[in-house]
């Protein structure tokens, strides 16, 4: 909290495998993100940009470099305290529901493992906020379609009330007027509870769309990092940066 | 479907209340996830076939005093080696003039139990050892997949034969003997399931919420595996009752005079050339019992199997 | 001219256990020397009309036409024999994802070969060469490594044009290619598509695209029809989209996030009953014509 700093990275290197097997997967990887902003990586895919959320939660096997949040340096192991503060919302939201559970147990769930109290009214609470009416509480994942889960997802990262939000494209399994839906409701929320993003996609227009800073990745590197402005000015210095940008913008 | 034009009103209601897209309690959302498979269930004939079977296996057990003509122990050495339908024996009577309809009546009980200890016990210890080699990993993996592959190593029936001789004759020991050398494969499967499962999203997200490896495994991981081993164990249940039985053929299972199948078919050995029915009836008992298990497993996987049901 | 495709009245079932399914309904369109992009989101039957044309619905699906003509040939009237011979040697199909169209544990060449003799009876050294050619059409730098590797020693991209290459050895009519860029990278994407568009070109083909992705249509094809819960809503020239007419094409368009137009919030597509039940629009080319 001292710094008011969100997230922040400082030479992030994530690895798999050791000795002639190891794959760099992030090289040397810095940035910052305030609290209450918007951050985006862009990168096609093997680009790193979702390891860095890996390497943020502690899913990456292996790591080195700084990563703090909220101005605490992460060790190797996550406490419930860091869990309570960053939470995630993933790519497939047929992968991210436990076929077997309610959204009721989802949700129930997640309380009960942060010591909340008042389950009833926080459930109904979170389904009001992400746009479920209260008759999808008892329902299993099969009988929801894919912009119905990826609700729930978000609801299950919420009802802890989270300060930051990792999100790793969060869209790109959705069709384009169900994606609008969830973007324009990560927007709300992002509003309503003051939240942080960090998102990450591989759609220029999306993240253009819902983040002030961007990151753009390749091959696991970090090589540019510019304003949303500058960025829908076309400012990029990077060819790289230019060819995606050349992909994204050439259409209609 | 009769049932459905009896009580057209009453039946239509709980019907939709069973299969509403909208359930409105935990325990109806439970309920109708039931109901539905018990529908895809219904729907199989054969699998139907085979449930009906093991149903009227368990109340000739509850009932056997009642149904059963004779006493299974009562001897008649005048009346010893009767085909069937003779002086009143329906399926014959044994060498030492027992009827042996009545003895299969309450060897289903010992049978019943048999299958159901086995049952209860190998897929849970599988259950136990698999998941947790595989999703805790590293030596505690090697170490517990390593004692899985000895027990893999022996044939069956060998190794059974060896813990019976170890622990005593019996059909306690008979039981504990098949469940040591049945849990090996069910520890596969769940070790199999488990490492599918333990890099899908949904297990990374509830670790994200923080749980720790215990819940993540008894409360997210279990209920994963359980259908396939339910259906795994289904269809092993013919090969249980028949090592059963063959411990029971070689005098290490029940011990006379008990009417367990296997040693019935034993005692009628002697007999086969003469008396076909002292040895055939039982083992008719037995094939028809393990047929019916098999239909039930196969009606099982379709009902169960997570891969096509989650998709 | 004459089509090289025809539909008509094109209506695909499933039986569920309480009611019937229908996917695609009533749909007519035809096709000619073009590239024909059938957009709709997920559930708009699109893919379903692809595979109904080459008759891949699995039971207990149900096909149902007045008519799917090929060059003036009933294709629903063939025998299963036929059929086959009509699949892969007239109408060719490229799917999604390469590695699953691709034989794992079998040399790329060998399988290209293999497609290639399947319609020709052409001999060993002949297909080989012809193969090579082809791999180079499809601007493979090292043809030579790329017909001795296995299809997973391939990138996405690199796999997708293995699929077109061996799609069109054959020499086929029609192409229907399914969501064949939506796995591959946005700079691959185009470097694929732009093989494919060359191709069908040189040759005279017909291609179905099918996609949901609306800019790569407008970008890419010829004419457009759109697909919403199993109909056709609109059809027009791709070049034309922008000017789409429908409320569910304009609003899919404007639910899109643009670089250029920023705004605080999408707008969000309003859903209409009324799509639901409404007649099917003709996708031929008359119909085009007279609009």
């Amino acid at each position: 909290m001292s710094t008011g700093d969100g997230i922040e990275l400082e030479h992030v290197n994530v690895w798999f495998g050791e000795g002639k097997e190891r794959v760099d997967a992030v090289i040397d990887a810095g940035f910052t993100i305030p609290l209450g902003k918007s951050f985006g990586l862009v990168g096609e895919s093997g680009s790193g940009k979702s390891t860095i959320l890996r390497a943020i939660t502690g899913l990456a096997p292996s790591w080195s470099g700084m990563i703090s949040v909220l101005g605490n340096i992460l060790g190797r192991e996550r406490d419930k305290e860091f869990y309570r503060t960053v939470q995630m919302v993933f790519q497939d939201p047929y992968a991210s529901l436990h076929p077997r559970q309610t959204v009721d147990h989802v949700l129930s769930e997640a309380l009960s493992l942060h010591g909340f109290k008042d389950v009833n009214d926080r459930i109904i609470q979170i389904l009001d906020d992400v746009g479920l009416n209260q008759s999808f509480r008892f329902r299993w994942p099969h009988q929801l379609s894919g912009g119905q889960r990826q609700r729930v997802a978000i609801a299950r990262a919420l009802i802890i009330e989270p300060t930051i939000l990792l999100l790793d494209e969060p869209t790109s399994a959705l069709d384009v007027s169900v994606q609008a839906e969830i973007l324009n409701l990560l927007t709300r929320l992002r509003a309503e509870r003051k939240l942080t993003y960090l998102m990450v996609s591989h759609d220029l227009a999306v993240v253009g769309h819902m983040c002030s800073k961007i990151a753009v990745m390749n091959g696991g590197e970090i090589i540019e990092i510019l304003t949303v402005e500058d960025l829908r000015a076309l400012k990029a210095s990077q060819p790289y940066t230019r060819q995606l940008l050349d992909a994204s913008v050439q259409e209609c | 479907m009769s049932m459905d034009t009896e009580l057209p009103q009453k039946r239509l209601t709980l019907h939709e209340w069973l299969t509403t897209e909208t359930p409105a309690s935990r325990r109806q959302a439970r309920v109708s996830a039931w109901y539905r498979s018990w529908l895809a269930f219904r729907s199989n004939p054969m699998a139907m076939f085979g449930l009906g079977i093991l149903l009227a296996l368990i109340f000739i057990a509850l009932f056997a005093p009642l149904l059963a003509p004779q006493s299974p122990f009562t001897q008649d050495l005048g009346a010893r080696l009767s085909p069937p339908g003779k002086g009143g024996y329906i399926l014959g009577s044994d060498s030492l003039g027992r009827d042996i309809l009545s003895r299969l009546i309450y060897g289903s009980r010992i049978t019943l139990y048999i299958v159901s200890m086995v049952a209860l016990m190998a897929p849970i210890v599988g259950l136990f050892v698999g998941t947790a080699a595989g999703y805790l990993g590293g030596w505690l993996d090697i170490t517990l997949m390593r004692i899985t592959d000895i027990f893999l190593a022996f044939p069956k029936l060998i190794l059974a034969l060896a813990f019976v001789s170890a622990l005593g004759a019996g059909i306690e020991n008979a039981v504990l003997a098949i469940v040591l050398t049945s849990w090996p494969p069910y520890a596969r499967i769940a070790r199999a399931e488990t490492l599918t499962i333990r890099n899908a999203d949904f297990i990374h997200a509830i670790k994200l919420q923080g749980a720790g490896a215990l819940r993540i495994i008894t409360r997210h991981i279990w209920p994963l595996c359980i259908s396939s081993l339910v259906i795994r164990v289904t269809l092993d249940m013919a090969g249980i009752i028949l090592t059963a039985a063959g411990l029971g053929f070689l005098g290490l299972g029940a011990q006379p005079p008990s009417p367990e199948w296997g040693a019935m078919i034993s005692a009628g050995r002697k007999f086969i050339l003469d008396h076909w029915w002292v040895a055939t009836m039982p083992g008719l008992a037995i094939f028809i019992v393990s047929l019916a298990f098999n239909l039930l497993g196969d009606g099982l996987r379709d009902v169960l199997d997570p891969k096509k049901s989650s998709k | 001219m004459t089509n090289l495709l025809e539909v008509k009245n094109l209506t695909v079932k499933f039986p569920t256990r309480d009611t019937v399914f229908e996917a695609v309904r009533g749909l007519s369109f035809s096709l000619g020397r073009e590239r024909l992009g059938i957009v709709g989101e997920s559930g708009s039957g699109k893919s379903i009309t692809g595979r109904a044309i080459l008759r891949l619905i699995r039971k207990p699906g149900i096909v149902e036409a007045d008519r799917i003509a090929l060059e003036g040939k009933n294709l629903l009237t063939l025998s299963e024999k036929e059929m086959r011979e009509v699949r892969g040697h007239r109408i060719s199909m490229i799917m999604q994802d390469p590695k699953f169209s691709l034989n794992p544990v079998m040399k790329i060449g060998d399988q290209i070969c293999e497609a290639y003799r399947l319609h020709t009876r052409a001999s060993r050294s002949e297909a080989r060469k012809k193969t090579l050619a082809m791999l180079e059409a499809v601007l493979i730098r090292d043809p030579e490594r790329v017909f001795k590797s296995y299809p997973h020693e391939m990138s996405g991209g690199m796999g997708q044009r293995i699929m077109i290459a061996m799609m069109l050895i054959p020499d086929p009519k029609i192409l229907i290619a399914d969501e064949p860029t939506s796995a591959l990278d946005v700079t691959v994407q185009k470097e694929v598509l732009e093989i494919m568009d060359k191709l069908v070109r040189e040759r005279g083909m017909g291609l179905i695209f099918i996609s949901h992705d609306l800019n790569v249509v407008s970008a890419f094809c010829d004419r457009v029809l759109i697909m919403y819960s199993g109909r056709i809503v609109e059809t027009c020239r791709a070049d034309q989209l922008h000017n789409a007419t429908h409320p569910y094409t304009v609003g899919l368009l404007n639910s899109m996030p643009r670089l250029e137009h920023p705004v605080d919030y999408l707008e969000v597509l309003k859903r209409d009953d009324s799509w639901d039940t409404m007649p099917s629009v003709g996708g031929t080319l008359e119909t085009e014509i007279i609009t």
